[in-house]
């Protein structure tokens, strides 16, 4: 396949969204701007000015109008997607993590940072439908994850909240009261900081990466352990195919560590794997620096890649793509 | 600005590369105006516009786009509606020369790991079929295409060049140009002790082209000469060629030199490929001596 490659942004990619139709691409970067592109032949659209840090998520609404996103300039801005004007900011005492509306599109998740004393929360807000009634109330605070939480994204049928991050463990809350449900098993899970979680189209299933060089496949239900894929590099980010049974991961060194570790560990790849048998299809290589963003477009026949080199790579699958025999 | 929004035309089928700018500045009757010579059979666009640079000069310029179709896709209304928005942000201000969005001149696939019972990659050769012996293979060097044209017969001679990419494409599609590559991979042999090269006369010619070496550091692991060989000569005749390999592992150490037989071929290798993305990693390419002036 020939990636097509879009250097809009200046600084390493953080997230990667397309919308429901898969006609729409959203990036955002540690550069301050979150970028719209056109996701069959990677035009740019737009971009949304405000944000004064780097913004680490996003997430449309089901009809494409209502962007939000989360950055570190300790804001969570509403945008409307085809105009990009500035909607409403909800403001917070720390930096937001991680955005994602709900089924519906009337309620979202944001996460905070721990900052300054301040624990990190998780909060639901609701969405107005006319953006002048718009209010920054949270219908729901919940405290109590020590160390940072990295994703947090609704359940099936919005009942429930399941949040990663840091402390290497994922616990299922109740949306309504915040009651924590669940906590995934210390000893099979992962050991060191979940840094991306994907929902697999129908939510009954999520992948989580983690820097222990592994991505775990979990039910949603039950939070058991289905899946362990095996890497050989820290996970940045995962994504899961809605059409065939692959997933695929991307990662590797953070700039700060590729002087203190050997010169060969630098290859940049997305890794397919089949999502059942666990083994590794093949890898996808081509960017400069580590994968930090990874999405799969609806309809499962293009996915982009976003890394630290700035770059976003979107790649139509070749026809032999989806006649691969394991 | 809101009076030059809405002067610009909503026909729902225009495309914005034809779109002509509203502000473009105040003495836009100087210049002539845009042409666009549409998509020939190949697929070749051809735009060519003028605009004052930051000097106040005329500028000309010509982009050259090959328009591919993907294929076609199922688009729901809603999307098809999205595609004529305007631009917005950043984007307000795009012209054809942006060079934000281009498609990859490398071909990427998707790399099967090779385990003993899977099938073997598909082949990249193209549908070319075996190579009768003493058939003559025609190969490209500016799109990579075989069998079709010679370099200077290209059609797409303006295109960027792609890269050879010799570490993906096994070796057999590339018969025509396996000569140099025949030198072992498992010992170094100094030039002067290899078969086939000039014994006499060559002394003072080497130490001359000694002073064109260009050396490359940031080399991936299985960079070996051929391929710098064939990186490096469309520059110009290449006189010799060295990749440090580290014998223990057989991985080339990063780093290698190139001796070009003309100095200026050197100086034009080393403002282009310095910087250059080669295999996953951005190559850095300078003068191996001090700047010898």
């Amino acid at each position: 396949m020939r990636p097509i490659l879009m250097k809009g942004h200046e600084r390493p990619l953080t997230f990667l969204k397309y919308n429901r139709e898969g006609d729409l691409l959203l990036s955002c970067a540690k550069d301050h701007t979150p970028t719209v592109w056109f996701a069959d032949d990677g035009q740019r659209l737009g971009t949304y000015r405000g944000h004064n840090g780097a913004v680490w998520c996003c997430d449309v609404s089901h009809d494409s109008t209502r962007l939000v996103t989360g950055s570190a300039d300790q804001s969570v801005k509403l945008w409307d997607v085809q105009t990009g004007t500035q909607l409403y900011s909800f403001n917070f005492n720390s930096p937001a993590r991680s955005v994602d509306f709900s089924v519906g599109d009337k309620l979202v998740i944001i996460t905070t940072d721990p900052f300054m004393g301040n624990p990190s929360t998780i909060q639901v807000k609701r969405i107005a439908e006319d953006p002048e009634d718009q209010t920054s109330d949270s219908v729901l605070t919940i405290k109590g994850p020590q160390g940072r939480i990295n994703r947090a994204v609704w359940g099936p049928l919005n009942k429930t909240i399941i949040s990663a991050g840091e402390d290497s463990i994922i616990r299922i809350w109740d949306s309504e009261t915040g009651r924590l449900l669940k906590e995934s098993d210390k000893e099979s899970g992962h050991q060191k900081t979940i840094s991306s979680l994907c929902m697999f189209t129908d939510k009954s299933h999520f992948l989580t990466g983690s820097a222990d060089k592994s991505a775990k496949l979990w039910d949603t239900r039950s939070l058991t352990l289905l899946k362990t894929y095996q890497m050989d590099r820290p996970v940045n980010a995962v994504a899961i195919s809605p059409l065939l049974d692959h997933v695929v991961i991307g990662g590797g060194q953070e700039a700060v560590n590729v002087t203190m570790t050997d010169r060969r560990a630098g290859k940049f790849e997305a890794k397919f794997y089949h999502k059942i048998l666990q083994d590794e299809i093949g890898g996808v290589k081509g960017h400069f620096g580590p994968i930090n963003a990874l999405a799969f477009n609806p309809d499962g026949r293009s996915f982009s890649s976003g890394g630290e080199d700035g770059y976003v790579r979107l790649h139509h699958f070749d026809p032999d793509y989806f006649s691969i025999r394991m | 600005m809101a009076a030059v929004e809405s002067a610009r035309p909503q026909a729902a089928k225009l495309r914005w590369g034809e779109l002509e700018e509203d502000d473009a500045g105040d003495l836009d009757f100087l210049l002539p105006p845009r042409v666009v010579e549409g998509p020939d059979e190949n697929g070749i666009k051809k735009t060519t516009e003028y605009r004052f640079d930051e000097d106040g000069n005329k500028v000309k310029v010509t982009t050259t786009t090959r328009v591919r179709k993907l294929g076609k896709a199922r688009v729901s209304k809603k999307a098809k509606e999205r595609r004529n928005w305007a631009k917005f942000g950043d984007a307000v201000h795009e012209d054809v020369g942006s060079r934000l969005t281009m498609v990859s001149t490398e071909e990427i696939l998707l790399e099967r790991p090779r385990a003993p019972g899977t099938k073997e990659e598909p082949s990249v050769s193209e549908g070319l079929g075996p190579v009768q012996p003493g058939a003559v293979l025609m190969v490209c060097r500016t799109c990579g295409k075989k069998g079709d044209h010679w370099t200077s017969k290209c059609p797409y001679k303006d295109l960027a060049q792609p890269p050879e990419t010799f570490v993906e494409r096994p070796s057999t599609a590339d018969a025509a140009s396996a000569a140099p590559g025949g030198a072992g991979r498992s010992a170094y042999v100094p030039p002067s002790m290899r078969g086939g090269g000039e014994r006499t006369g060559t002394e003072m010619s080497r130490r001359r082209n000694d002073e064109n070496s260009v050396r490359v550091t940031n080399l991936s692991e299985d960079t070996r000469e051929p391929d710098l060989l064939e990186l490096f000569r469309t520059f110009g005749p290449v006189s010799r060629v060295y990749v440090a390999i580290d014998q223990k592992t057989g991985m080339s150490r990063g780093f290698g030199f190139v001796n070009f037989v003309h100095r200026e071929d050197a100086e034009r290798a080393i403002n282009k490929l310095n910087g250059y993305g080669y295999d996953n990693l951005i190559l850095r390419v300078e003068w191996a001596t001090p700047r010898p002036n």
